[in-house]
């Protein structure tokens, strides 16, 4: 007798305890049919517009078999892309990167008033449209342009040739780094510097030794996005490359002239080297918020 | 007393790396952009009136404004769904889905462009099964349509992420325990409380389509009052020397991605405003 | 060395951090800046260091114009309130850091480095966490490392923010005393910045209180709490009952009844009345200068605490002794043993 009713309290516990359970659940939760719809649309949507055009692009690559993939990138003109490609990014990420870490600098660990509207003119060129990121070069060094008769009379070529592909190439790039570094320097805030600074430390050894150990993460961060962007621009660097073949053509404008021309091999070829680049930025940029948060954490 | 007056920071560097930002910013960005807006100058009002009044502009214009936005409005409902998925429920792939939602960041946009064409053409893998439904994308309004929609997507789901991830689950346990019902806290607390960051991914991903290029180009067909957007029409003006032609529509997309800072600036600072003091 | 500083100014925007400080401390002394939060203690340590600039005033250690360098060539060790350990870095070269940025003609070679800070961290006692890093570190240990840190420099003051805010009450007693008797066996002359009376009481040999950017008070522990100098150190230190009174002449009046309290050289008009809680002493009705009931008593360590009404309205507590027996609904006498009268 005794025992039944220990069992029965025992069981009602536990049933209440389950109840409770299914009415937290209930709180924050939907009906399973629910919860089964939303995911098949995020899955479906998501597979469609972003998985089946990865997919697409090395089914086509690879369409005529491995051989007529390999011959498309060693064509001389797919290896002037990539040579081009890789130092137009280099250029820009070499001067985005220094100016990122100067302006961070000056922005997060210093007080003045306009501080958010110099962030908003940094960010700006991230709202301007590509082609007009081309246009405003052409302006000016065009042979209309401001500049265009003096370059003229000092045979400087700027449009349609390298200096002006980096130049409207570091234009789109531009917040990459600054953007990445100015809010985590501002979460970390000046009490390392500072305490470098009264330990006798002189302004480049605070640097160096505590602010930039500090921030490495994010500055890899930043470069990462910056490269991915600089190699695989189009619009801008479109309009002011000039399209001359084996010359100003970086990989995204062979991208276009092949698949126009209709050598589909090779464009998706060149293409696909492209969509490798952005997995791996992904990939990597996944590893670096991981190590960001340990940063934006702290240890205070 | 001298050095009281030069009120001191402590940190150095202040005034080297602040000249440095302001001359570099000058010479990078203000500069070009303000030669763009000078150049408009030269235009009278009524040339600058002619240029945009003309029947192929507003076409354009109207194409890249209006896909524009209905592509938005698409990403908002999507890009919430993706999001509620993401952040509230556990799936297989759930992680290998949230990493690719920046696909569309990272992908260099010619590359999407072409493959989303191969996708819709007509003998594509999409594009076959839709036409024989009688639909065709590729090269036609509907195209740029799918090409906006795909860019779009990364700026709702980074928004309104981090905001549904940090919402305290207490508010949604306040709400239930006063009685409403789930659809009654989803639409009167939860909603309302991610607004600003909905917003905020609505008008971002609207403004990228705008000025988009690259994986809308090779997919839209070009046809001029038809399928042309008017980044294109800008480039094309160029290759014309119809330099006037392209500064006044680039202007008038200008003006329209700094209201849309502006409006994004008002969003989060009301966004912020909203955040309780702890 | 002495620190002196004088007439100090400070304001950040509107707000008047600083209004007018002067201070002068001794060689060797320990001084405590005492004060609620916002009265200007921080931004004083701050200026002191060389991490703020004021508007105008003067500084002085061991009387030079230290306005005139910056925080590198001050010399001063500096301990952050939160520690500021560089994270990135393990407490050996945490410590080692400020050897290691001496310029090369007079920094040391690696091995008399390596044998300073061996040397400091066995001061402080935590020699075997040289090669932990700052986030294995427990609060305690950080502030103990940060210290050593601090006075890797040999500076010539040491100044210390808040060093026991983070803590939890258990460790921030034990690190009291420590801090004491390090500071008696480096002597270095030390400013340290609290807003917990009885740490300043506990550690400084000298306490100055602070309120709205002025120093209200500087004395020994004793002194402040003997004799507050003001209302807000008296009620700022020490637990105090304070009353509105009225002084009208030569009579103190509460809520228009006279008191049976001196009122002799006092200022007439408002005033308030301040004594200790443990200065109330409870006698028979009508027996002292205040006449209430009992609303609530409770024991309370040593004594009790009781709750009372006074005639006029006004609800105090006191602290009585245990063996006193004390009831709710008890009319009680109460005489100030001690009390002090503060105009405004």
């Amino acid at each position: 007798m005794a025992m039944q009713i220990a069992d029965s309290v025992s069981l009602s516990v536990s049933d209440a305890k389950a109840r409770a359970a299914a009415a937290r659940d209930n709180l924050r939760t939907e009906p399973r049919a629910v919860r089964i719809v939303i995911i098949a649309l995020a899955v479906t949507f998501l597979t469609v517009f972003v998985v089946l055009p990865l997919v697409v692009v090395f089914a086509h690559a690879f369409s005529k078999g491995i051989l007529a993939y390999l011959a498309a990138l060693a064509e001389p003109e797919a290896l002037a892309a990539i040579r081009l490609t890789l130092l137009v990014a280099a250029i820009s990420v070499g001067l985005n990167l220094v100016f990122g870490l100067v302006a961070a600098w000056a922005i997060a660990k210093f007080d003045f008033p306009g501080k958010t509207f110099l962030i908003t003119l940094i960010d700006l060129p991230f709202s301007v449209s590509p082609v007009i990121s081309g246009l405003v070069f052409v302006l000016l060094f065009g042979a209309q342009g401001y500049f265009g008769g003096w370059l003229r009379d000092h045979d400087i070529q700027i449009l349609f040739a390298v200096p002006g592909i980096a130049l409207a190439t570091t234009f789109v790039t531009f917040p990459f780094v600054a953007r990445a570094l100015i809010p985590l320097m501002q979460e970390q805030g000046t009490q390392e510097e500072e305490a470098a600074i009264s330990l006798g430390a002189s302004g480049l050894q605070t640097f160096f030794r505590v602010t930039l150990p500090n921030i490495k993460w994010g500055v890899l961060y930043g470069v990462l996005l910056c490269n991915a962007r600089a190699m695989g621009e189009f619009g801008a660097v479109s309009v002011v490359s000039g399209h001359i073949r084996g010359e100003t053509n970086t990989m995204p404008l062979l991208v276009e002239i092949l698949y126009n021309e209709y050598h589909f091999v090779a464009a998706f070829a060149i293409a696909s080297l492209l969509a490798m680049l952005a997995l791996i930025t992904l990939i990597a940029k996944t590893v670096l918020e991981r190590h960001l948060d340990e940063g934006y954490a702290g240890d205070h | 007393m001298s050095a009281i007056a030069a009120r001191r920071r402590t940190l150095p560097g202040f005034g080297l790396t602040m000249g440095l930002t302001l001359s570099w910013l000058s010479v990078m960005i203000l500069i070009p952009l303000a030669g763009l807006f000078l150049k408009s100058l030269e235009l009278s009002p009524e040339q600058f009136w002619n240029i945009l009044s003309s029947r192929r502009t507003l076409n354009a214009l109207r194409v890249s404004f209006g896909l524009a936005f209905a592509a938005a409005c698409i990403n908002l409902v999507m890009g919430s769904i993706i999001v509620w998925a993401l952040v509230r429920y556990r799936f297989p792939g759930r992680r290998l889905f949230d990493a690719i939602v920046d696909v569309p960041f990272a992908l260099p946009t010619a590359v999407a462009g072409v493959a989303l064409t191969a996708l819709f053409a007509e003998k594509g893998w999409l594009g076959a099964p839709l036409a024989a439904l009688g639909i065709k994308v590729a090269f036609t309004p509907v195209g740029i349509f799918v090409a906006m929609i795909f860019i779009g997507i990364p700026f709702v789901v980074r928004t309104v992420q981090p905001v549904l991830q940090d919402l305290d689950p207490e508010i949604e346990e306040a709400a239930g325990s006063l009685g409403a019902n789930r659809w009654q806290t989803i639409t009167r607390v939860i909603l309302p409380s991610l607004a600003p960051a909905l917003l905020t991914g609505l008008a971002l991903a609207f403004a990228r389509a705008v000025g988009e290029y690259g994986s809308v180009i090779f997919i839209a067909g070009n046809l001029p009052n038809v399928s042309e957007i008017a980044p294109l029409l800008i480039v094309i003006r160029l290759s014309e020397f119809r330099y006037a032609d392209a500064t006044a529509i680039a202007v008038v997309m200008l003006v329209v991605s700094f209201v849309v800072i502006l409006a994004v600036n008002r969003l989060q600072r009301w966004a912020q405003s909203r955040v309780p003091a702890r | 060395m002495t620190i002196e500083v004088r007439n100090l100014v400070k304001t950040f925007g509107s707000f008047k951090a600083l209004d007018g400080v002067d201070l002068k401390v001794d060689s060797g002394e320990l001084v405590a800046l005492l004060g609620p939060s916002g009265s200007g203690k921080t931004t004083l340590l701050r200026i002191v260091a060389g991490l703020d600039w004021p508007d105008a005033g003067e500084v002085l250690i061991n009387g030079e114009d230290a306005l005139a360098q910056g925080a590198r060539e001050r010399h001063v060790g500096f301990v952050f309130q939160h520690y500021a350990l560089f994270r990135h870095m393990t407490v050996f070269e945490n410590v080692a850091f400020g050897l290691r940025v001496q310029p090369r003609v007079v920094r040391k070679d690696e091995a008399a480095i390596r044998a300073r800070v061996k040397e400091l961290l066995d001061l402080v006692q935590l020699d075997w966490l040289s090669d932990r890093y700052p986030s294995q570190l427990s609060g305690g240990q950080r502030q103990r490392i940060a210290l050593a840190r601090a006075l890797a420099i040999e500076p010539r003051i040491l100044l210390l923010d808040e060093p026991f805010g983070a803590l939890d009450a258990k460790v921030r007693k034990e690190l009291r005393k420590w801090l004491r008797s390090l500071h008696h066996e480096i002597n270095v002359t030390s400013i340290f910045v609290t807003h917990d009376q009885e740490e300043a009481l506990e550690v400084a040999n000298r306490v100055v209180v602070m309120d709205k950017g002025r120093i209200e008070q500087i004395g020994s522990p004793d002194d402040v709490y003997e004799s507050p100098a003001s209302a807000f150190v008296h009620g700022f230190i020490g637990e105090s009952i304070e009353l509105p009174v009225r002084v009208e002449g030569g009579v103190i009046r509460l809520g228009g009844r006279p008191l049976a309290l001196a009122a002799d050289g006092l200022a007439p008009g408002a005033s308030r009345l301040f004594v200790r809680r443990h200065d109330m002493l409870v006698g028979p009705p009508g027996s002292g200068a205040f006449e209430g009931i009992v609303h609530h008593v409770r024991n309370f360590g040593p004594v009790q605490r009781a709750e009372v009404a006074l005639s006029d309205g006004k609800t105090i507590e006191i602290d009585a002794p245990r063996d006193k027996e004390l009831r709710a609904g008890d009319t009680i006498g109460l005489e100030p043993r001690r009390y002090r009268i503060f105009a405004g």
